[in-house]
């Protein structure tokens, strides 16, 4: 039987506030437990949500992005439930009015073609606190840092098909949040996190099989691996003759599994009804109109103009575009240095291997965008080489001066003279007879492996500075 | 000294003749011979009310004083009052000190005025006659066999008492104007949104709303007047202007509409209760105004919404009384869920586990339909009603309930019968509206309440009217046996 995935997400954005979405008190990650939390957070008695205004404004921001119909009036209701770190004994949240209604993102598969995924909506609602199960023996701590955090819930269609494009869409709505300015996207701290609706149906049938609700997924390896695996477990069941249960299950990174957390037998009913303490949230095409004037250019349409005004193949275009921030910088480079594609490929070989090396972000970069526009300035003019080139970068990557200083100080300028050229390989040729000799009464074809021999004798008596063309041609000429 | 109104003592405080430690220590002698009857008070705050009136003397002293600076007064205990224990009348919150103060509470303090302690009330005003207190049933000052109604009983009985110069209460439907009419005295439950319900422990959001109760209207305007406006700690209270209530208080009534609903004259109504109602309505003829017949089609539907719509917020409202972080906790739990049941069966008492259960229901997937919705769609009906009405009148009349004060223990055992003595002031709370009860001719000399119903924000029109009845006749001057 052939088997076919069905595979919806909902993710969880954390939203860049400074406070939370109905308290004043700051959001900021991992400060002591309870420190965080004021009598709104606590639930005190007689206290009342206050909106933050901010989280509007980025709601409506990522709606805009993803062409949604933006909900004008959209309310925010009570989800009740019972649980130690839910300090009102209810969440508030968004149910029968989102404030971001149907979008659509899409997102490349690997043959290069390009897939619509829906976005069926996003909510507004507020985090919950934690329970720390192990560092109390036999007992549960609460810390409700967490809780009345903002959080942006996105939804998906049932669109994707293969952990591949779940992994693929979950990439795309990252980066957009990010580009935005919406979210931080830290999957480690749980600022941006994944659950994934997964079933299987035989391939052709039209209905949707029963869903596993996959969570606590806290990378893009592990939404692959994770989806992978309930894939394989639910085939495995029902061609044991079994059915496939609704139920939440846990993905366990370290034994690599899914587990069941609970049943739909055992799930809440959770009473949603509309909070009587907020008002609806209504806003008109003025304010969205305000909120989006500073949207930033988006990852598809950078891709595209890049593509267009580099002439990069997709790949390039794709790696560059990455962040905001690394297509900012890229640009920087390409515009002070005045080529594009070397630009890219500095930006993609040397410096991000230093980044990754050094574990700095792009914009943790020791070098400016100005600073490796000015070294790839000189590989065009001649100054040095792409070799030397490389020793100048490690030297401004260590804070050793600007690129002039340092060709300077370590004496790189490569040698264009050509008399000074000729006296090397003058040199060359009388201290290598043997070779020389070889060379000239080899066949033409074999000439051009033999002439790397020369070439190397004069760039290492140069120290690698001489132009290392005219180096080939004086050597050719004098043999 | 206690029969003086608000402004006849704060004039006294500031002309010298006595000083506010000289009167609170005048309230709390009153209380501490008189409350053991009447158990109007939760906690008294004897101490922090003495400091508080040391420092009011001082504030007079320098000149530099608040509208209320030195005046006596009771909040109802569901005002959260920092370092006070803020119980609402169960045994959920026996152990709780508040950590904050209610907006109600430190505009109060603001104003000057000194808290004598915190008043009975049903247990999370849930209640029509403080018999759900945990504390005990307040008795009725005018006959302690009677309840003094509810859920703000406790300030009820204080205010008629002379315990206090003035009170708070709270009124969802009906919680501080039903308690009025029993104990004879003035009370106002403002419009949705007037008063802010920050730190007012939260029993039904869409309805709850704070107010004064006191002796006379001229009371109520001065209270009012410090407690309204907007909040931004309260997203459902409304940026409208507070009018000066004491400037329009002797306005004329020359041409006054009033309205009285043929709904609230039926049946259900004691005949002597009509009839002081018809007394009160000749002296309004007397100060020139006219009277014309009005019907609310939808009045019969107030009661059964309210107990759908008030339960269902109730049953959100109080899941926050888990046991986890403050309030009731059973001894060793078992486990998480045992916690949870002991701690909640053992803090809550029976009124509020049945409007739990009510509201549960209500919300309840396959019922929200049929019970919420529906009832949210009621509500506007009803609130379409008063809005036609007020097309054709100024201010509409009828009793505040339909009986005088009841006999302690004769409702208690019977909800239905309980919650239909709210019959007449449940429909303005699900309309959000004004309304105010004022004593008028007492029934062997139990006392009976005029509810007077004003349009959204007509607070200063209320006032004005309740003034110059008040100004007209004596009724709202006479005080209970043993209590002059």
């Amino acid at each position: 039987m052939q088997w076919e995935t069905v595979i919806g997400l909902e993710i969880h954005a954390q939203l860049a506030t400074n406070s939370k979405i109905f308290s004043g008190a700051s959001i900021a990650f991992g400060a002591e437990p309870n420190t965080q939390a004021c009598n709104v957070d606590l639930g005190m008695p007689g206290v009342l949500p206050v909106l933050n205004e901010e989280v509007v404004r980025m709601a409506v921001k990522f709606g805009a992005a993803i062409g949604a119909e933006l909900g004008q009036r959209s309310v925010f209701a009570r989800k009740n439930y019972f649980y130690p770190d839910l300090p009102k004994g209810y969440q508030i949240s968004q149910f029968e009015l989102p404030i971001v209604g149907l979008g659509e993102v899409d997102i490349v598969l690997d043959d290069g073609s390009v897939k619509p995924i829906g976005v069926t909506r996003a909510h507004l609602e507020e985090d919950a606190g934690k329970s720390l199960h192990e560092d109390f023996h036999g007992m549960t701590g609460i810390d409700l840092n967490r809780a009345g955090t903002p959080l942006l819930e996105i939804v998906s269609e049932p669109d994707m098909r293969s952990a591949k494009e779940a992994v693929a869409y979950a990439k795309v709505v990252h980066q957009i949040v990010q580009y935005i300015g919406i979210c931080d996207g830290n999957m480690q701290e749980g600022s941006f996190r994944v659950d994934a609706n997964v079933s299987v149906r035989p391939k052709g049938q039209k209905e949707f099989g029963t869903r596993a609700e996959l969570k606590n997924i806290n990378s893009f390896r592990f939404i692959e691996k994770a989806i992978n695996i309930e894939v394989e477990r639910q085939i495995d069941v029902i061609e044991a003759g079994g059915k496939v249960v609704q139920e939440t299950r846990l993905y366990d990174a370290d034994r690599d599994e899914t587990r069941s957390m609970r049943s739909k037998e055992e799930a809440n009913d959770y009473r949603y009804f509309p909070d009587p303490d907020l008002l609806p949230v209504e806003f008109d095409d003025a304010f969205v109109a305000a909120v989006t004037a500073d949207m930033p250019e988006l990852p598809e349409a950078k891709c595209k103009r890049f593509s267009e005004q580099y002439g990069f193949g997709a790949k390039d275009a794709v790696a560059l575009i990455a962040s905001r921030e690394l297509a900012d910088y890229f640009e920087a480079v390409a515009k002070s240095s005045g080529d594009a594609k070397l630009s890219a490929n500095w930006v993609m070989g040397d410096l991000s291997g230093a980044l990754n090396r050094d574990g700095k972000s792009i914009t943790e970069s020791p070098l400016a965008a100005e600073m490796l526009g000015g070294l790839i300035q000189r590989i065009l003019d001649n100054t040095i080489s792409g070799k030397i080139a490389k020793q100048v970068f490690e030297a401004m990557w260590n804070g050793e001066g600007s690129v002039d200083e340092i060709i300077e100080a370590k004496g790189l300028k490569q040698i264009t003279d050509s008399g000074a050229i000729e006296q090397i390989v003058d040199e060359v040729i009388a201290a290598n007879p043997q070779q020389v000799e070889n060379y000239r009464s080899a066949e033409e074809q074999k000439r051009g492996k033999m002439l790397g021999f020369f070439v190397g004798q004069v760039m290492k008596a140069s120290n690698g500075k001489a132009n290392p063309q005219q180096v080939n041609e004086l050597l050719k000429q004098k043999l | 000294m206690h029969n003086k109104s608000i402004s006849e003592l704060a004039s006294g405080l500031r002309a010298g003749e006595f000083s506010s430690v000289e009167l609170v220590q005048h309230y709390l002698g009153r209380i501490g011979s008189l409350d053991k009857g009447l158990n109007s008070f939760i906690t008294v705050c004897g101490e922090r009310a003495m400091a508080q009136a040391r420092a009011a003397d001082e504030q007079l002293a320098s000149g530099v004083t608040g509208p209320l600076t030195g005046i006596p007064i009771a909040q109802k205990d569901i005002f959260c009052t920092q370092g006070v224990k803020t119980s609402c009348g169960s045994r959920m919150l026996d152990s709780f000190i508040s950590p904050y103060d209610a907006t109600v509470v430190s505009k109060l303090q603001a104003a000057g005025a000194v808290t004598l302690g915190k008043a009975n009330m049903d247990e999370f005003a849930m209640g029509s006659s403080n018999e759900t207190s945990w504390y005990g049933p307040v008795k009725n000052p005018w006959d302690t066999d009677k309840v003094p109604g509810g859920s703000s009983g406790g300030s009820a009985a204080a205010v008629a008492a002379r315990l206090c110069a003035a009170a708070t209460g709270t009124d969802t439907g009906g919680s501080i104007r039903q308690p009025a009419a029993f104990c004879g005295i003035t009370g106002l439950k403002p419009t949705y949104g007037r008063v802010s319900r920050y730190g007012m422990i939260a029993f039904a959001s869409s309805l709850d709303q704070g107010g004064p109760m006191t002796r006379s209207a001229e009371d109520a305007a001065l209270m009012l007047q410090v407690m309204a406006g907007v909040d931004n700690r309260d997203s459902t209270s409304v940026d409208e202007p507070v009018p000066d209530y004491s400037v329009t208080l002797g306005d004329d009534l020359d041409g006054l509409r009033i309205g009285l609903p043929k709904e609230y004259f039926d049946a259900g109504l004691d005949a002597e209760v009509a009839a002081s109602i018809d007394l009160a309505i000749a002296e309004y003829k007397k100060l020139g105004a006219e009277v014309v017949e009005i019907t609310l089609p939808n009045t019969a539907l107030a009661v059964p919404t309210y107990y759908v719509v008030a339960p269902a917020e109730c049953s959100s409202n109080l899941a926050r009384f888990d046991g986890v972080r403050y309030g009731h906790r059973c001894d060793d739990p078992k486990d998480l869920e045992d916690l949870y049941k002991r701690s909640r069966s053992e803090g809550f008492g029976a009124e509020v586990k049945r409007r739990i259960l009510i509201g549960t229901y209500a919300l309840s997937a396959g019922y929200y339909d049929a019970y919420y919705l529906k009832a949210q769609q009621i509500r506007h009906l009803i609130s379409d009603d008063f809005k036609r009405a007020f097309e054709r009148v100024d201010v509409i009349m009828g009793p505040t309930t339909p009986s005088t004060a009841f006999g302690i223990g004769e409702k208690a055992d019977d909800p239905v019968t309980m919650y239909l003595s709210d019959i007449y002031t449940i429909a303005v709370n699900l309309a959000g509206l004004p309304g105010m009860s004022i004593p008028v001719q007492p029934v062997s000399g139990r006392p009976v309440g005029l509810q007077l119903i004003g349009n959204y924000f007509a607070e200063a029109k209320l006032l004005n009217v309740a003034h110059r009845l008040q100004q007209a006749t004596e009724w709202h001057l006479a005080a209970p046996d043993g209590f002059e």
